[in-house]
């Protein structure tokens, strides 16, 4: 038995050993890689000021603003149509994989190896890749987004499963209720709040995605950024981020009222 | 009449968690099933209604062995199977009066089930069973704002109105107050008498077992080493089924 003073002592021990290392890894790191700490400090408020400069919108960025906000409405609405499929095809895979209403082992395994391999591709590589196939076009940047959509969520909407709707569902089991009726009459209702908050979730992080997918697909918010941007006008280019900003955020407060009310 | 013989269980190879289980039981009889945590209480209840496959031995229901049912045989053994839980196990987000409904579930058809539509009957017997339970203001709330000792009395209508032979509770009490807790043994064991039933708890409270049991059995290690009626439990039984002093919990 280990008194709790020399266990107690003995954490304290390790987090400083801890903390000492990642200390360690930094420095062995910058040294590594001849990045200068000092200089790089210094840097930051430079860059700052001059993004405070040369982005700043002025008053004739305002004639950009509605080509802005077209593409953004584009985006917006890429986001969300490559999160509702995705969805909708996640919860099918999800009933087939989880634990608790499951087909078998094997399908399980299967389902778990499809959801770890659209989610470990990186989003830029999914784009890279499917820019082969289907060219520079909105359907190249929905079929990536929904991809890596599909994986996060295949896994988000298992763990859901069992970990919210085993017990109801053993329950309804137990009264005689057929495969179907389970699924509709104890699953679906009983994970209904978590999968809603989880599809709101992914819809903020595809517009997000959605931006620098478009640098690479050509198409929405982020190719009128990157073609303001190479084009040298930066005031247009600080606009649409200020609008991508602006939008995230309101996504995000909207996303928060509708768990709100749905929790 | 319920009978059982000689039940066998291993969840691991070599490591029996149930071995020689033979009892039988009576219409209208309100039985306790006791013993020492992992004794075996659990899989002795879920093996009554299959949700546990067992290994052998045979389980009749009126002379009918479920053990050997197919898959719509077993739904409609089920369905004479009422199950009580610790936690409730009702579908939180649904209102009290499709939680009872979900107990009719059994005799629907696939797609009357998945959709939810039920009979004009089956609605006024929910409400019939909700006034019983003492339940019928609440029936258009949502589980989640009700008590555990509302939500308890909830899935025992969910049961009722599967018109069963047996229901099966697995701890029912576990996770209620007192008050409560005395409620729902009371409500157990009137139901038990007025419709005949086979009533079949796991506790852990060796004084609700005197109490409220017709019957009571008693599971050590996976063995029976006990059943008899309720007022036949000695001090000496309950030293071997624990394997301790608990004679102050008696009193
Ligand atoms: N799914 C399982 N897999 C492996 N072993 C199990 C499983 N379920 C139960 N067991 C084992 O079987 C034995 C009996 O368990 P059971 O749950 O029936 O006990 P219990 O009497 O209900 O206990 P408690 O009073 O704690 O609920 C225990 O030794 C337990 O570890
Ligand atoms: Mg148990």
């Amino acid at each position: 038995m280990q008194s709790p003073v020399k266990y107690l002592s003995r954490k304290g021990w390790h987090q400083t050993a801890i903390i000492a290392i990642i200390g360690g890894i930094y420095v062995f790191g910058s040294w590594i890689l001849n990045f200068d700490n000092l200089n790089g400090l210094l840097a930051i408020p430079k860059a700052f000021a001059w993004l405070g400069v040369n982005f700043r919108p002025n008053a004739n960025t305002m004639e950009y603003l509605p080509r802005i906000l077209q593409k953004l409405i584009q985006t917006v609405l890429l986001a969300i149509a490559s999160t509702v499929v995705a969805a909708i095809i996640s919860i099918f895979v999800a009933l087939l994989g989880s634990k608790v209403t499951g087909i078998n082992g094997f399908v399980q395994t299967i389902v778990r190896g499809i959801a770890s391999f659209f989610r470990n591709i990186p989003l830029v590589a999914w784009s890279m890749i499917l820019l082969f196939s289907f060219k520079q076009s909105d359907f190249t940047g929905f079929l990536a987004l929904l991809l890596m959509s599909i994986g996060y969520l295949i896994r988000a909407f298992m763990e859901i499963i069992e970990d919210e709707a085993s017990e109801t569902m053993l329950a309804l089991k137990a009264t005689g209720a057929s495969y179907f009726q389970v699924i509709f009459q104890a699953v679906l209702p009983q994970i209904l709040p978590s999968i809603l908050s989880w599809i709101l979730y992914m819809i903020e992080n595809n517009v997000r995605d959605a931006t620098l997918v478009g640098i690479l697909t050509g198409t929405g918010i982020g190719f009128i950024f990157d073609i303001y941007y190479k084009s040298f006008r930066f005031d247009a280019a600080g606009m649409t981020v200020l609008a991508i900003i602006f939008v995230v955020i309101a996504l995000e407060i909207i996303s928060n009222q509708i768990r709100k009310v749905i929790l | 009449m319920l009978e059982v013989k000689s039940l066998e269980k291993s969840y691991e190879k070599d490591k029996p968690a149930l071995t020689d289980i033979s009892f039988d039981i009576k219409p209208g009889t309100f039985v306790a099933i006791i013993g020492p945590s992992g004794a075996g209480k659990t899989t002795i209840l879920r093996s009554l209604n299959q949700l546990i496959k067992d290994d052998g031995g045979q389980i009749l229901l009126d002379g009918h062995d479920i053990r050997t049912a197919n898959k719509t045989e077993l739904r409609k053994y089920r369905r004479q199977i009422g199950m009580v839980f610790q936690n409730y196990n009702l579908v939180e987000r649904l209102t009290v009066i499709e939680n009872v409904l979900h107990g009719r579930l059994g005799y629907k058809s696939t797609l009357a089930g998945v959709f939810g539509r039920y009979t004009q009957a089956e609605k006024e017997e929910a409400m019939s069973l909700l006034k019983k339970v003492g339940l019928e203001n609440f029936a258009l709330q949502r589980c989640s704002e009700l008590s555990g000792g509302q939500k308890q009395r909830v899935g025992i209508a969910r049961s009722l109105i599967q018109h069963p032979k047996v229901i099966l509770c697995d701890e029912p009490i576990a996770s209620l107050d007192p008050a409560s807790a005395q409620n729902v043994m009371e409500l157990l064991k009137d139901l038990t008498e007025e419709y005949n039933l086979i009533c079949i708890a796991n506790l852990h409270q060796i004084n609700m077992a005197k109490k409220y049991a017709d019957q009571i059995i008693g599971i050590r290690k996976g063995h029976l080493v006990f059943d008899e009626n309720a007022d036949m439990l000695s001090e000496d039984i309950l030293k071997t089924l624990y394997d301790q002093d608990i004679t102050k919990e008696l009193e």
